[in-house]
């Protein structure tokens, strides 16, 4: 009931306000004709009732809060206060809304991306529960597919479990022709995820009955939408795959984007079924690790039970066939990022740049707050007038508060709305036209709330900062001397502390940009092994023109022969995925005489290749000793290798390794040459034992043809492309430079440091507001001061000392601890890009120069208003600096202002109640 | 512990001054509070039209516009049942109070 009343009374607050002056005016006159009757004359008898009162509209207000629900209402008068003020200072105003917009802003598209790709479950129906079925050891997340069938058929704790792989190939439909990355999945795949169909059918586990039996793909809706316009006939038809038949049962929904967030392919097809001849064997091979094991568990099972549950299997596996499943454990990871390949590191960084976003926010914190309390120690005469007139200091705080939140909010929105233009470019943006890599942020109820809690929360944090000040305001103090003489300079007060924290925050920022963009420079001289410049690869599967590994070698001979025939090429050569590619396989090399082939008894594991006689000249691999392969080693010849010099030294030590052999499988390799060291997966890897094997003796369709010309680019590429496809006009080409193709293993040190530099640049902008701010305030409140010295005969270099001597301390001290903190954050830079460090004369020279034209461009113009004191004037005007012309609108409100101190003059008497 | 404050005592001397009365309006409470205490208390017009308010919206009194004697439109006020509780547990409050002042200044 209260509540109503509470409520009744809200919506009719100017009836509520007249039925009190009605009764207040029933009062005072009941009052006036008693005094007249105790003797009083009128006039005197009227004032003494009015008296009585005090101030009227103080206590009416003091009656209308006792309702709750008037706290809105007042509220609203709060708020339109505050966007006349906040109008009224359009400097101030704009520069906070500048600096929330980008802040903010910068924070909303952070935690968009970390949202999208790390935190979000899988956008399927049925989410919850999902994991990615991994070993115990990181980086070795894929599985064999027998021990999924085992996995799956013994495991008590799963509801069901399927697998992929992910593949591409090439898609030939009537004329037109395709390279896609596709999924093969298990039957059970889209059942698992519970996903409809949106045109046609899917396929189901009834649909597999062995190898090649069931010939069906399901078109993603972007692939059908971009290749078949939409077109419902679709599905029935037939289309070529590495120019197999293969029908077209159905299109996905088009939510429905795979189950890894950046990695979107353009069909499915049933994992029994293959494009390629010979590609099915792993279906019965256990030491093939190819295949993504994805698990829903049951109702009610932990994830922790599920995995003592599956390590229990694995060990009873590997009891079972020693040779293959030798240790095999099991691990549950998150779905949707590739297991640990990318999780890992995606959720180092995404954390990383969450907390710099953070960080950067709250140096625009600090920022307004100093701004605010210097606005506000401004203001202190206002404040006065309004504590004298009968406002709480609660009251006046709120005010500010609501100025604060209302500028952070409305910063909050135009931030999150800048932001989200930027996501949807990185939604469209597609880094590598040749993969299917999405970045798909789009933003929901989570991120929403995060903007209005960051608005709404950093308000809070710097409306907060004046507290102190209103709270120790004494209003005849205030009244009599202005503003300024409220301003009492300590020696470092915790707002100084505040900018000092900042400065380290930029400077940390910068240090950090600096050495990622060293890193950058130096990895583009890396020794990798290779030498990338003037070198052109032509990259292909040749399964996708049908062809197989045993015709392979002859096609493979054909291109090199024919390439090398081009006017202007000096080196060609093969080799089946280039280092630094997307591809990259080890594997356990065992010690002549080992008979035991399981995985713990093995040397070390080594990446391997296959490559072409000639394409350690082409790619500029430096062969140590011994020789290059020759068109004799085929596959009637003894196996042959060629080891980097890590294999040999871990093979036989200082010892020379020609002429050693190892064991890879069960076949002996003989070590015919040594060549230099390279990067293979990653420009931050330790180095790796690498082998390399003859194209002859072991073949692959995997096909990059390294072409070394001195020729232009633009001269060479149309005559490559002659040259392919002359010798088979079906076979689709991917043709760029080999350092563009290098951009796939930059890309994370690119995108690192692109962030970081856009984060340093952020810190830096409010670094120098910050310190420039700071600067001219505390100059332009001690002009004062400085005329008296100008007075007394302060020379220019001694004012400008004490005028900027905080602001310089302050600056020094906090690039000191913002360059060692640089230097520790650079550790874990050096994780993405190369050789980061910042214990490196160009880096740490870099930093300094920076800070010092950061430091000069924010204390210049006060520099300059230092200089600028005109003693005789100054001494007059205590307020010189600030801008001389009031509208005439302030002057009204100060005769307002005015009018309501004269009505609190007269004090109440001091009464019981 | 007794809730001992001033704005409790003002509480209990409006709703005393209403049970006594019956019914009256703001200005005949304060009269009432001046005469019943020998001119010792004196109610503060700032402060009892909020208390009023305060108490209305607690359901404690009811108010209703009426005629004075001298044909004057006033608000007046009038105890509910709730109010009836209410001055119980303040009168209760408040010889608490007394008690504890009075064993304090005895023992002081």
């Amino acid at each position: 009931m209260a509540l109503f009343r509470r409520t009744r009374n809200k919506i009719s607050r100017s009836k509520l306000e007249q039925e009190i002056d009605a009764e207040i005016q029933s009062h005072v006159e009941m009052r006036t004709a008693d005094n007249i009757a105790s003797g009083m004359s009128p006039e005197a008898a009227r004032r003494d009732a009015l008296v009585r009162f005090g101030n009227r509209t103080v206590m009416r207000e003091r009656v209308t809060e006792e309702d709750a629900g008037m706290v809105w209402d007042s509220l609203v008068r709060d708020l339109i206060y505050a966007t006349r003020q906040l109008r009224r200072t359009p400097a101030f105003t704009i520069s906070a809304l500048i600096t929330l917009i980008l802040a903010i802003g910068a924070n909303v598209v952070v935690f968009s991306v970390l949202n999208a790709l790390i935190l979000r479950p899988l956008d399927v129906p049925q989410s919850a529960g999902l994991y990615n079925v991994v070993h115990k050891e990181t980086g070795f997340d894929n599985q064999s597919y027998p021990d999924y069938v085992d996995f799956k058929a013994r495991n008590k704790t799963f509801r069901d479990m399927a697998v992929y792989r992910i593949q591409s190939a090439g898609l030939a439909a009537g004329t037109a022709a395709y390279q896609c990355w596709y999924y093969r999945v298990s039957g059970n795949y889209f059942d698992l995820l519970g996903i409809l169909p949106g045109q046609g059918r899917l396929f189901h586990a009834t649909d597999e009955h062995g190898p090649q039996s069931a010939p069906y793909i399901v078109l993603s809706n972007d692939f059908w939408h971009s290749r078949f316009a939409s077109d419902p006939g679709i599905v029935g038809a037939k289309v070529y795959i590495n120019k197999r038949p293969f029908t077209v049962i159905g299109v996905a929904p088009a939510t429905f984007h795979g189950t890894d967030v950046f990695m979107w392919p353009d069909f499915w097809m049933p994992i029994v079924n293959t494009p390629d001849d010979e590609d099915t064997n792993f279906l019965s091979n256990r030491s093939m690790h190819n295949l993504w094991i994805l698990g829903q568990l049951a109702p009610g099972i932990s994830p922790q039970q599920a995995t003592e549950n599956l390590n229990a299997i694995a060990q009873e596996m590997a009891r079972q066939d020693p040779t293959a499943d030798d240790g095999l454990s099991a691990r549950l990871v998150k779905p949707g990022l590739m297991g640990d390949i990318f999780g890992g590191p995606a959720r180092a960084f995404m954390t990383g740049i969450m907390l710099l976003a953070f960080l950067v926010l709250l140096a625009a914190c600090a920022n307004l707050a100093s701004l605010f309390a210097a606005r506000t120690a401004d203001r202190s005469r206002e404040v006065a007038i309004r504590l004298a007139i009968g406002s709480s200091r609660w009251h006046v705080l709120r005010q500010l508060l609501c100025e604060a939140v209302l500028v952070s909010v409305l910063g909050g929105v135009l931030g999150t709305i800048f932001s989200f233009a930027l996501l949807r470019g990185l939604t469209r943006w597609q880094p590598f036209p040749e993969f299917p890599i999405r970045v798909a942020v789009s933003p929901d109820i989570n991120v929403y709330l995060v903007a209005l809690l960051l608005s709404v929360g950093s308000g809070l944090v710097w409306g907060l900062v004046p507290l102190r000040q209103i709270w120790t305001t004494d209003f005849t103090q205030a009244m009599k001397s202005g503003s300024s003489g409220t301003m009492v300079f300590r020696r470092y007060s915790p707002r100084d502390l505040l900018l000092g924290a900042q400065i380290a925050l930029c400077t940390l920022l910068v240090t950090a940009s600096f050495v990622a963009l060293r890193g950058m420079q130096r990895s583009l001289h890396a020794p990798l092994g290779f030498q990338p410049q003037q070198v052109l690869l032509a990259q292909t599967d040749l399964h996708m023109g049908g062809h197989t590994d045993k015709s392979a070698p002859l096609l493979q001979k054909r291109m090199l022969d024919d390439a090398r025939a081009i006017p202007g090429v000096t080196a060609v050569g093969i080799i089946d995925e280039t280092p630094l590619g997307t591809g990259g396989s080890s594997t356990p090399v065992f010690r002549t005489g080992t008979t035991d082939l399981r995985q713990s008894n093995s040397a070390f594991s080594a990446k391997y290749f296959s490559i072409s006689p000639g394409y350690l000249e082409a790619a500029g691999t430096l062969l140590v000793s011994g020789r290059d392969f020759t068109w004799h080693d085929d596959d009637k010849a003894p196996r042959v290798a060629i080891v980097n010099q890590t294999f040999a030294h871990g093979l036989v030590g200082n010892e020379s390794a020609l002429g050693r052999s190892f064991l890879m499988g069960q076949t002996a390799c003989e070590i015919v040459g040594v060549v230099e060291d390279g990067k293979y997966d990653s420009l931050t890897e330790a180095p790796w034992a690498a082998m390399f094997f003859s194209l002859q003796q072991n073949p692959d369709t995997d096909t990059s043809l390294v072409v070394r010309s001195q020729l232009q680019t633009s001269d060479i590429v149309p005559a490559l492309r002659k040259t392919l496809a002359q010798i088979d006009p079906a076979l689709p080409f991917v043709i760029h430079t080999w350092a563009d193709a290098l951009a796939f293993v930059q890309f994370p040190a690119r995108i690192a440091t692109a962030t970081v530099g856009v984060m340093g640049l952020f810190a830096a902008m409010l670094a120098v507001t910050g310190v420039f701010g700071m600067a001219m305030y505390s100059v332009s409140k001690r002009f004062k001061e400085f005329g008296i010295r100008v007075a007394l005969g302060a020379q220019s270099v001694q004012l400008i000392r004490v005028a900027l001597a905080r602001p310089l301390v302050i600056l020094l001290s906090g690039s000191v601890a913002g360059l060692l903190l640089g230097a520790l954050a650079s550790q874990v830079l050096s994780h993405i890009v190369y050789q980061a460090t910042a214990y490196d004369p160009v880096v740490l020279v870099g930093v300094m120069v920076t800070m010092a034209f950061l430091g000069l461009l924010a204390t210049w113009i006060p520099a300059q208003r230092t200089l600028q004191v005109r003693t005789a004037r100054l001494l007059r005007e205590a307020e010189w600096p600030w801008p001389q012309a009031r509208p005439v609108r302030l002057q009204r409100q100060r005769l307002a202002a005015h009018d309501r101190v004269r009505a609190a003059i007269s004090p109440p008497r001091a009464y019981v109640g | 512990m007794a809730r001992n404050d001033l704005q409790g005592s003002l509480d209990l001397l409006v709703l005393k001054t209403l049970s006594h009365v019956g019914e009256a309006h703001g200005y005949g409470i304060v009269l009432h509070i001046q005469k019943a205490s020998d001119e010792l208390l004196s109610v503060e017009e700032g402060s009892l039209y909020p208390a009023l308010h305060r108490m209305e919206m607690n359901g404690w009194i009811r108010s209703e516009w009426k005629l004075t004697e001298t044909n004057r439109k006033a608000k007046y006020y009038r105890m509910t049942a709730a109010g009836q509780k209410e001055l119980q547990k303040a009168e209760k409050n408040f010889e608490q109070l007394v008690k504890g002042i009075r064993a304090m200044l005895r023992y002081a």
